[in-house]
């Protein structure tokens, strides 16, 4: 398989603080990588830096053959780079509907494709007008998630879906997600519910003090439980 | 109606109702001490004209401010400019001016106003690559380069114009007042008043129902986002700081207009003034700065009237009042 987006050796500082430390993965095109790591590791600090929110110090980030470190945000989006930050940072005074209208860059929203999006995100229909600043936090994750994949992309950035979302929820995000990828976009996640990455996730990349340390398949790690334990710390049981 | 229609009902915008109707308090408040109606109504009409004036020049300041996050100390150059630009206008159309005809009156007062508001424009983006993009988010920065601006414009309309003040006469159409019982309303007044309706529902339907208004409305509450949806917020910006010098030159073309007179000083004069209105209005918000133009000009002229002495200090004690009461404004924008 083929990478859709490749990173090698990227460096990334912020004020006097040196995040990324040469950080060097790929997530395969057509498929979905996680990217799992202890808070802090430098997992939304890489999201950050592939959308060109934050700028590489060093390094190079591989858009198929499209180099991406030199880009503005606003061109890495127009190579079909969609981005659901962790802050959800949906626009408060706005609409559920303008929210989505914004993210439909190319044009006027599809209707076939929000029907789509509404029968995994329901409350998104029945809150049309309403104005995003009044959702619950659960439904402007969801919001988040629809403006990113409201237009086709080719890569995804989602940077913790599942944050402050009820179970049933995050029952249709992980359906939403298989949805997605199914259609043939390469997502790139990072996730802290082991379960939902363990469902939606083909390829895992671990990271630690702004490095990967590990590069695998996903289902080998929910698999193998001491390679979990020596990785994530984690006894998974309880995540089960 | 369900317990679900009225949840979403309270979900949906609704703007809230009571600031926007503070001018009407403050208007019944002084009516009593105002004791004659006719006085009154003068007084009001004349409040809520120089209100407009007022917002027309703020409002270009309200965008800057709340979407760039720019404190732009150089807009005054922009009103002063903007009440040149127009004399280059009436001055030799002169006889337009004091034609016995509404079209020549009207169709000379237009032209001033679409020439201010294009030389604003225009000038508003070379102000915006030579001197404000440089400190973009750096506001220590912003003050010092804009003023420094400021001042390098105001120096310069002198050397281009001449220090003394420049005579600006009205069309023939615009003079007098109209007479209503013992009140008297200026028509230019009126003419002034339309005009900042104009702009304000102008700015109103292009942010509420089209798509760079929906960019603006997002890019004053998380400008990185808009960036992350695709849109290039640096052209964004240099549209929306030249749409607000266009609109600071329209108002300056107005207020020289309605004082008869341009001067290089006449930016700096109102600068505090729309920094005032945008502060009480809320930052970033244009129906926000309407509300706070008439809510500041109709108490000055109460204050002028009831108490010379206060009207002195009447609009940094109506600041102060609104922000006891509401601490991010009037109409307080998301983010900001």
């Amino acid at each position: 398989m083929s990478a859709a987006l490749t990173i090698e050796g990227v460096h990334t500082h912020i004020g006097r603080y040196h995040i990324l430390q040469g950080v060097d993965f790929d997530a395969p095109a057509g498929l979905t990588t996680m990217l799992l790591g202890r808070n802090g590791a430098g997992k939304t600090t890489s999201l950050r830096t592939i959308m060109g929110l934050w700028r590489a110090s060093k390094g190079r980030i591989m858009l198929g053959s499209t180099p991406l470190q030199d880009l503005a945000a606003s061109d890495v989006a127009r190579l079909g780079v969609g981005y659901a930050p962790e802050t959800m940072s949906v626009f408060s005074d706005l609409s559920v509907k303008e929210n989505l209208v914004l993210g439909a860059r190319e044009g006027p929203l599809d209707d076939v494709r929000l029907a789509w999006i509404f029968g995994f995100f329901p409350a998104l229909k029945k809150f049309w007008l309403s104005r995003a600043g009044a959702l619950s936090g659960g439904q402007k994750q969801m919001l988040s998630i629809a403006r990113a994949i409201v237009e086709p992309r080719e890569l995804l950035l989602i940077d913790e879906p599942t944050k402050g979302l009820a179970p049933a929820v995050v029952d249709s995000l992980i359906a939403c997600l298989n949805e997605i990828k199914a259609t043939g976009v390469t997502i790139l996640m990072v996730e802290q519910n082991f379960r939902v990455a363990r469902e939606v996730g083909d390829e895992v990349r671990l990271m630690d003090n702004g490095r990967i340390v590990h590069r695998g398949r996903m289902a080998e790690l929910a698999a193998d439980g001491s390679l979990q334990n020596r990785l994530l710390g984690l006894n998974l049981d309880a995540h089960q | 109606m369900s317990a679900l229609d009225v949840g979403q009902a309270l979900l949906r915008r609704r703007p809230e109702i009571l600031p926007a109707l503070t001018p009407l308090f403050v208007a019944f408040a002084a009516a009593p001490f105002i004791g004659s109606f006719s006085t009154f109504v003068t007084l009001t009409a004349a409040g809520l004209a120089m209100g407009m004036m007022i917002f027309t020049m703020a409002s270009g300041l309200t965008l800057v401010f709340g979407m760039m996050d720019v404190l732009n100390f150089g807009h005054g150059a922009f009103i002063a400019l903007g009440g040149y630009a127009a004399s280059l206008v009436l001055l030799p159309l002169a006889n337009w001016s004091s034609a016995d005809s509404f079209s020549l009156n009207l169709a000379v007062f237009l032209l001033a106003a679409i020439a201010a508001s294009l030389i604003c424009g225009a000038f508003g983006w070379v102000f915006e690559r030579l001197i404000v993009k440089p400190v973009y988010g750096q506001h220590l920065k912003q003050i010092l380069a804009t003023i420094g601006g400021a001042i390098i414009a105001e120096q310069l309309l002198y050397a281009v114009f001449s220090p003394a003040q420049i005579p600006v006469t009205l069309p023939k159409t615009f003079e007098g007042s109209f007479v209503f019982g013992e009140a008297a309303i200026e028509k230019f007044r009126v003419l002034a008043t339309l005009v900042g309706f104009a702009v304000f529902l102008s700015e109103m339907l292009i942010l509420n129902r089209t798509k760079i208004g929906l960019l603006i409305r997002a890019g004053v509450e998380n400008r990185e986002m808009v960036e992350a949806l695709g849109y290039r917020v640096d052209r964004l910006f240099v549209a929306v700081f030249m749409a607000g010098s266009a609109l600071a030159g329209l108002g300056g073309a107005v207020m020289a207009l309605y004082r008869g007179q341009v001067h290089a000083s006449m930016g700096s004069e109102f600068l505090v003034l729309c920094f005032i209105v945008i502060i009480i209005g809320g930052l970033g918000s244009v129906g926000g700065s309407f509300v706070a133009s008439i809510l500041v000009a109709l108490i000055a002229n109460y204050a002028g009237f009831l108490a010379p002495k206060l009207a002195l200090v009447s609009n940094i004690l109506a600041m102060v009042a609104v922000l006891l009461w509401r601490p991010r404004g009037l109409y307080p924008v998301s983010g900001r």
